[in-house]
């Protein structure tokens, strides 16, 4: 529909802009999150960009985590006797009166002779000295802290660009949780990276291979039958998966494949319906004048299918390649059904290991390791773009 | 049968043989085995055991199959029609001309390439009770909505005090499905670029008469776009039929419990049919019976399918 009224094109792009919006949101919230460090991923209000802030704790400036705003006035003591002699710590101001402070020992409250070292106003912030190296999870205990006026703190703008190593290294500590032996020395990320290229890589050729001979087959060859195997193809395509699962988890048992990558990848081999439609569809729009003339040539069935059909199929090939691969690397089921051992694992199913091993509050890292799962795909799909929607729209107006 | 005739037939078998060989060992025996299966009490720890139609009559007793039934159900029939709003009203917005068509589709396409595994854990925190972004932009809102309904009604003397609190989402037995189809409009990108490449096809003369009789958005849309685009639509509902009620992996995920898993947390809230049916399929290997629900499922979809097909296929318009 092309309106020529003006009014209406722009009302139509306001909306747009702010489905956009809405859509892109969720998208610059992972990248977001994955480039904070986690205590300013759980900071309230939220905030988008990521920082670096540093103050002076102790007479020098060093790097800092915001831990808290003060809400109350009140005053930096040092104890200058009891059980916690030495200490300096933060207490309100009604806690500290004539040379003595009320702090906690041992569950309760105690008065302990302290020294004034400085009064605090409302809306100073507490500080924590923050070093480098160590990871943000926990703030350590023995960690250098002060309290200084928010202009004292300086800020710049610094993307947690080490999330993405340090998320490759936590998933590596599941590994070792878990007490999975140790077989490569790879971080057990690329193992998966390794596992979900072979499925996808194989089944991907493997898919081209079994389903473009059985589409020719199909198309081009009148042979008695074809019409009875293309119609229980069809009807097949219907089935939805759980009716298979429990049979097929008995097949790839029997044959000892539990536990293996074998599964997800040799099934491809053997061809599947809906590609095998897709070509088939394709393979009929080659005119008949062209294989025949081949036939009369005396070109044998092999020579007319390499050389005649399949060039001239390269759309129909690359939009099932795609589809394949991208179902391969998004799959999430049948791995979790066959496989058994972290080192198989694939890498949706790692990521989901890695999040249920971490007890869901490192979100900085978890965005992490989720961007890298999706980025790739993202790339793909840049590097590919008109095959995937013209795909996308043969398959879904024309299957 | 002649010479040619044989020749065709082995040549026809040859290339089909990889296909043959799958169709027989991945699709047709397992069809066959779970329908044997649903009658039969199989652990895979023992040979199955033929015990009639036992699964099915205990299925049909069983509450909690009611109860993923009805979850299931409930999903499908708020995320087909949402999504199908969703993904139309994109469509038919890009395809007003506008400029910037390819950076717009991009946009609202690539969630929908995004990872499933993925997309639960981003949504997950998005969702997040305590730190999760929506609330924080929903609670403001809400706010400014009570007090502007306590102000209304104490303009008639009621002493009002509304405060709308933002749903706590995935921990809520009630919020919990509606949380779970607002994350699946987010991918609704593949159906629009389906709906688009169908408006593209759509021939403009047909805009212009109806334009030209004095039609306004609406009825062109109402009149032009939604039949000539109908088989399309059609198409989409069908398969969104049967993809929706074999949801899985979100729910597995992210109200699986701790580790992910099958509780459809909060309160079987989100224990969906086909989580229930791995549950009893790979937890507790009651194979017999998992099989029963496949096939009860099989049948739930070829019905929806029919029922569709009766209803909604009567207002597909095919244009020759």
């Amino acid at each position: 529909m092309e309106p020529r009224s003006s009014p209406g094109k722009a009302l139509a792009l306001l909306l747009l802009v702010i489905g956009s919006v809405i859509f892109a949101f969720p998208f610059l919230w992972l990248v977001s999150t994955s480039l904070k460090p986690n205590e300013q991923a759980t900071a309230m209000p939220p905030r988008w960009i990521p920082k670096a802030y540093s103050a002076p704790v102790g007479g020098e400036r060093v790097p800092v985590v915001k831990d808290h705003e003060i809400r109350s006035p009140s005053v930096i003591v040092r104890l200058t006797d009891g059980p916690r002699r030495g200490e300096t710590v933060l207490i309100g101001r009604e806690d500290c009166v004539d040379g003595k402070a009320r702090i906690p020992v041992a569950g309760r409250t105690v008065w302990m002779p302290a020294e004034h070292v400085k009064d605090v106003l409302p809306g100073w912030w507490y500080v924590v000295e923050k070093r480098a190296g160590l990871a943000d999870l926990q703030i350590e205990t023995s960690a250098r802290w002060d309290v200084v006026p928010a202009d004292q703190i300086e800020e710049r703008i610094a993307p947690a660009w080490a999330n993405y190593p340090e998320a490759i290294r936590y998933m590596d500590a599941a590994r070792t949780a878990s007490g999975v032996q140790e077989t490569s020395r790879w971080p057990v990320f690329f193992v998966y990276l390794r596992n979900t290229l072979t499925v996808c890589v194989l089944g991907v050729v493997g898919t081209l291979f079994s389903c473009s001979l059985a589409a020719y087959s199909l198309s081009k060859i009148p042979w008695r039958g074809r019409g009875v195997l293309f119609a229980v193809t069809l009807a097949t395509m219907m089935v939805p998966f759980p009716v298979l699962m429990v049979p097929l988890y008995g097949v790839f048992k029997t044959l000892g494949w539990i536990g293996t990558l074998k599964p997800l990848w040799v099934p491809a081999f053997l061809g599947s319906g809906f590609n095998i439609f897709l070509m088939r569809q394709f393979f009929l729009t080659i005119p008949k004048d062209l294989t025949e003339a081949a036939r009369i040539d005396g070109c044998s069935e092999l020579g007319i299918f390499l050389r005649v059909v399949l060039p001239l199929s390269r759309p129909v090939l690359a939009v099932v390649a795609l589809f394949h691969f991208l179902f391969a690397w998004n799959d999430f089921m049948q791995p979790l059904l066959y496989l058994t051992r972290q080192d198989t694992f694939t890498l949706s199913l790692g990521l989901q290991f890695y999040q249920s091993q971490q007890g869901g509050t490192d979100w900085s890292h978890l965005m992490a390791a989720s961007t890298m799962v999706v980025v790739p795909i993202i790339v793909l799909f840049f590097f590919t773009q008109k095959t995937f929607i013209k795909g996308i729209a043969t398959t879904g107006l024309k299957g | 049968m002649t010479r040619n005739e044989r020749r065709h037939l082995r040549n026809g078998l040859c290339f089909a043989l990889p296909w043959l060989v799958g169709l027989s060992v991945f699709v047709l025996y397992p069809i066959g085995a779970s329908l044997y299966f649903s009658f039969c009490d199989y652990s895979t720890l023992q040979p199955a055991v033929w015990i009639g139609a036992d699964n099915y009559r205990a299925l049909l007793a069983d509450q909690v199959f009611y109860k993923s039934l009805y979850n299931t159900l409930f999903f499908a029939a708020l995320s087909l029609p949402l999504g199908l709003i969703v993904s139309l009203s994109l469509a038919i917005l890009l395809n007003t001309g506008v400029r910037g068509l390819t950076v717009f589709r991009t946009i609202f396409y690539l969630p929908a390439l995004v990872p499933i595994v993925a997309s639960a854990m981003l949504w997950l925190w998005m969702f997040n009770g305590q730190y999760g972004i929506l609330n924080h932009f929903l609670q403001p809102l809400l706010d400014r909505i009570s007090d502007v309904a306590n102000g209304l009604l104490r303009l008639f003397g009621v002493d009002s005090r509304v405060a709308l609190a933002a749903p706590t989402w995935l921990a809520s037995p009630t919020w919990s499905k509606p949380a779970l189809v607002l994350m699946s409009l987010w991918s609704v990108g593949g159906s629009m670029v389906i709906y688009l490449a169908g408006l593209q096809d759509v021939p403009t003369e047909l805009y212009e008469a109806a334009e030209i009789d004095g039609a306004g958005w609406w009825r062109r849309i109402r009149h032009v776009t939604l039949p000539c685009l109908s088989p399309v639509i059609y198409f989409n509902l069908i398969i969104g039929i049967i993809n929706v009620l074999q949801t899985f992996t979100t729910v597995y995920i992210m109200t699986g419990g701790p580790f992910g898993g099958t509780n459809g947390n909060p309160l079987r809230s989100t224990l969906f049919y086909a989580l229930y049916l791995w549950q009893q399929a790979f937890e507790y290997l009651r194979m017999g019976y998992a099989s029963a629900m496949a096939w009860l499922l099989f049948v739930i979809i070829a019905f929806l399918t029919l029922l569709a097909h009766k209803t909604a296929g009567r207002l597909v318009t095919y244009s020759g």
